[in-house]
């Protein structure tokens, strides 16, 4: 066995391994950190396709930002375990038959013609130079500009209208404004008054 | 055949095993010698002395610490979660040192010479935030919460300042490799990056200073509200896990900015007709540190000078500040590409 397949095989079983736990496990928070492992093992999968860019995306993206945010919404519930499993045998049928739909759906997919081994051609190796970084950039500014612009377009459209919806201002809020804050001089807050030293009175300096 | 692939495996796995001790066994005296620099230099900026009685001078009192710290018993609160309690250290740590696999020491002395070394690098600096959420979740304490939360919204914050920086960087050098960002500042001192990236060399190293947790930007371990941050829980070698983490983080910010912005090992002398013959016995790993040494200074006399910032000036700073400069930055940035303007862009 090639120190690759060793490499695939490891990774594949890790992989694998963190998935299931992610939905057999009971803590909501353990499920978060397997699917971050499970990321983290999909990014040396596709490491070992020559796919880095990709591969280290996936880590930035993905393990760095998304999940970081997931896992404190996850972290900040406080989930009852018991009424959690409550529902279990009601939403049983429901689940199942969701599941046994994306079951065949998925079967359907990988039946199909296109990706059956035969009509999947060998992947070429590159030598060492080869920057598949480089490679991805060219093709996605020059063959696919329109259709990868759209998709910023339609990201940007995303992020604005999640702010829009989330944004409110709040009565209670005693949110300050630091621009105002660092504006501030002294003259606003301290007034400083020339006046001439006073002498105690006489008729007091006896007693 | 089989036989001498498997020799050839080991052979490799030492090679790599020694380089790997090589670079991480001066990280860790660095570490140990940075905190001595760290008391030492704020000691003189306050007007103190700083330690002084452990060895010669206090040239010992690292080693000290260290020994204080493995002795120590590592506590675990009861009502904590076991598993994740000790995975925390460990998930600090390792990013914190994988990160330094990619970074070049000189022209050819590089443990793994990645096409994507950048990139790596802001992929594993963003997964050291785990370490920090895991520690102040699985304590199972307030304080410790309270500043994973913080320090978790700042890191993921300024993250998106840093790497707009970064951008800027690999725009200019048309190459997300260090060693070839490092060549394409060859020239002079004036061709260096810091020049023409001016608002994100200061962005990043800013930044930086943010994502490490580090004075003014330290709320996530303000010890006048939050007694310690998120390792509050922690002891002994555990909490020395953390610190050293912390420490090597510091370094390999120092040692990006002055690869990035600062023409990593390339002389400052470069161009100039008496001086770069006069200098040129000097091997390029000096330059480096030197360079990697003034950012950490700069670090150690942040601390001595700011007060530290509020929570809401942090975010103010990272998004409505730095966020907007760094995209105005690479847009003036490409138009300077596309003119090919001189001497960085042509």
């Amino acid at each position: 066995m090639s120190f690759e397949k060793l490499v695939f095989y490891t990774f594949a079983a890790i992989l694998v391994y963190a998935a299931t736990r992610v939905i057999t496990v009971r803590n909501p928070v353990h499920a978060a950190l397997h699917l971050v492992l499970a990321f983290f093992t999909c990014a040396g999968l596709w490491l070992l396709l020559e796919a880095e860019f990709l591969a280290i995306t996936l880590v930035l993206v993905y393990v760095g930002a998304v999940m970081v945010l997931f896992l404190f919404v996850v972290m900040m519930l406080d989930i009852n375990l018991v009424s959690l499993k409550a529902g279990f045998v009601r939403y049983l049928p429901v689940g199942l038959s969701v599941a046994a739909l994306m079951l065949i759906e998925m079967i359907l997919v990988l039946r199909s013609k296109g990706f059956d081994a035969a009509s999947m051609p060998q992947p070429v190796r590159h030598a060492a130079d080869y920057s598949n970084t480089r490679e991805l950039g060219s093709v996605l500014y020059t063959d696919y500009v329109y259709p990868f612009e759209i998709a910023a377009v339609i990201l940007v459209v995303a992020i604005i209208a999640a702010i829009a919806l989330t944004l409110r201002k709040r009565g209670e809020s005693k949110m300050q404004n630091p621009a105002e804050q660092v504006k501030v001089r002294r003259e606003d807050r301290v007034r400083l008054v020339k006046m001439k030293a006073e002498t105690r009175p006489a008729a007091e300096s006896e007693d | 055949m089989e036989e001498s692939g498997i020799i050839d495996w080991i052979i490799t796995g030492s090679v790599i095993l020694a380089k790997i001790l090589v670079i991480v066994g001066p990280l860790m005296l660095g570490v140990a010698y940075l905190t001595f620099a760290e008391r030492k230099i704020i000691g003189y900026m306050q007007m103190r002395i700083g330690p002084n009685r452990v060895g010669p001078r206090g040239w010992l009192q690292p080693i000290a610490d260290a020994l204080k710290l493995l002795m120590k018993e590592v506590i675990v609160p009861t009502r904590s979660n076991h598993y994740l309690f000790v995975l925390a250290p460990t998930l600090t740590i390792a990013p914190a040192l994988a990160a330094w696999a990619v970074i070049p020491f000189d022209a050819d002395t590089v443990l793994a010479d990645v096409d994507a070394s950048l990139l790596y690098i802001l992929a594993l600096t963003s997964v050291g935030v785990y370490g920090v959420i895991i520690a102040g979740w699985a304590s199972n304490s307030k304080y410790a919460f309270i500043s994973t939360m913080r320090s978790a919204a700042q890191i993921v914050s300024y993250e998106i300042a840093m790497g707009f920086a970064l951008v800027g960087v690999l725009m200019a050098a048309g190459s997300i490799n260090l060693g070839e960002i490092v060549e394409a500042q060859r020239g002079s001192l004036l061709h260096w990056y810091w020049l023409p990236l001016l608002p994100l060399f200061v962005i990043y190293f800013i930044s930086g200073v943010a994502e490490t947790n580090r004075a003014p930007f330290d709320v996530a371990e303000g010890e006048s509200e939050i007694v310690a941050g998120f390792h509050v829980e922690y002891s002994g070698m555990a909490f020395a896990v953390f610190f050293l983490a912390e420490y090597a983080n510091m370094i390999l910010i120092a040692f990006l900015a002055a690869l990035l912005f600062l023409g990593g090992w390339l002389s400052p002398f470069e161009g100039i007709p008496v001086l770069a013959p006069m200098f040129n016995w000097v091997p390029g790993m000096v330059w480096l540190l030197l360079k990697a040494g003034l950012f950490l200074f700069f670090y150690l006399w942040f601390r001595a000078t700011f007060p530290r910032y509020r929570y809401d000036q942090i975010m103010r700073l990272g998004w409505k500040v730095f966020i907007p400069l760094t995209i105005v930055w690479l847009v003036i940035e490409g138009a300077a590409v596309v003119g090919g303007l001189g001497p960085w862009f042509d």
